[in-house]
């Protein structure tokens, strides 16, 4: 894994693309070391994704008609299904959270599609990304429930539907998973993004090493394309309806 | 040759560990057979379930991406 794409194509033969190659962070100026503040790759993809989402939102609610336009109804849809999302499993009192999950799930959805852009960088193929969100989603659920329902919360942990011997054993498996949730979160949508990309780049490998003769690799690199466009949105959708499932928690705690 | 040994153990560890991704294949396979038998008896009980159904498969599909972890700190933090 070590071995960079001038190693490979030196080895001759192989893949002349290194397919991991496209998850390098760089600087977007001159290559010096990265820091926290050094303006790279994934900086300028995470802004082109805000400055998308903002542009689509604020363009389609511009002119507001009656009869939508077709950037209007786009939005519109994308605002029906989540708001629909939240309020059927959060219940009423949830949607006081709709705009962080709409965000959310804007951010994501949009992070993932834009990297599906040739030669474009996945900003949530990074843990180190994801793993921001779900840890926001992670503090504001634990904040939320210890707020709203003060030490009762932890009766989450305390399963009283099953029998008194039970309780504890399900105690210490309920505490591990709770707190297994930001890490399952977080590696979920970045492990399937960069699967994903990656399995797109080892196809466009072999098409590359075919040449004009690569019809096989061609069809294949289409109908992957396809399959990550569904599994692009998806994962957008999982991660917030598992963010509303694990609000929902926060909400209505105790009974069980 | 004592190092090499350590990464030959480490790159075998992370291949055997994405037979992991065979468990959560049929995890999600369990869930969405059985969401799509059960709609096929009751149609119109289907749409309600639909986010509970993407809910099971997110978990299920969780503890294979456990396995992906496992093989990528064995590729890279080992």
């Amino acid at each position: 894994m070590a071995t960079g794409t001038e190693e490979h194509a030196a080895e001759g033969g192989g893949l002349a693309i290194h397919p991991m190659d496209q998850f390098i962070v760089k600087p977007l100026f001159g290559d010096g070391p990265v820091h926290w503040y050094t303006v790279t790759n994934v900086t300028l993809w995470m802004a082109i994704a805000v400055v998308a989402l903002l542009g689509m939102f604020v363009l389609a609610t511009r002119h507001r008609g009656i009869i939508p336009s077709r950037l209007q109804s786009v939005a519109e849809m994308l605002y029906g299904f989540i708001h629909k999302m939240v309020e059927d499993v959060t219940g009423h009192e949830g949607l006081k959270y709709f705009p962080y999950i709409m965000t959310l799930f804007m951010f994501i959805f949009l992070s993932n599609f834009l990297g599906l852009l040739p030669m474009a960088f996945t900003t949530t193929s990074h843990i180190a990304v994801t793993a921001v969100m779900a840890m926001a989603v992670f503090l504001t659920v634990t904040l939320v429930g210890l707020y709203r329902n003060g030490i009762g919360f932890l009766g989450i942990f305390w399963v009283t539907a099953a029998p008194l011997v039970l309780r504890p054993i399900l105690a210490l498996i309920e505490v591990i998973s709770y707190f297994v949730r930001p890490v399952s979160h977080s590696i979920r949508l970045a492990g399937n993004m960069m699967a994903g990309h990656a399995v797109m780049k080892v196809f466009a490998g072999f098409a590359g090493v075919l040449g004009a003769g690569a019809v096989l690799p061609i069809v294949a690199i289409t109908a992957v394309y396809a399959l990550e466009m569904l599994v692009s949105f998806i994962q957008a959708y999982v991660f917030a309806i598992l963010t509303c499932v694990y609000l929902r928690d926060a909400l209505h705690s105790p009974h069980h | 040759m004592e190092g090499d040994i350590v990464q030959m153990g480490a790159y075998i560890g992370a291949g055997l560990a994405c037979t992991g991704m065979g468990g959560a294949a049929v995890g999600v396979g369990h869930v969405v057979g059985n969401y799509i038998s059960g709609a096929l008896r009751n149609p119109s009980a289907a749409a309600s379930q639909t986010a509970t159904m993407f809910i099971g498969i997110a978990f299920a599909e969780a503890l294979g991406i456990f396995s992906f972890l496992v093989a990528l700190l064995l590729m890279f933090a080992v």
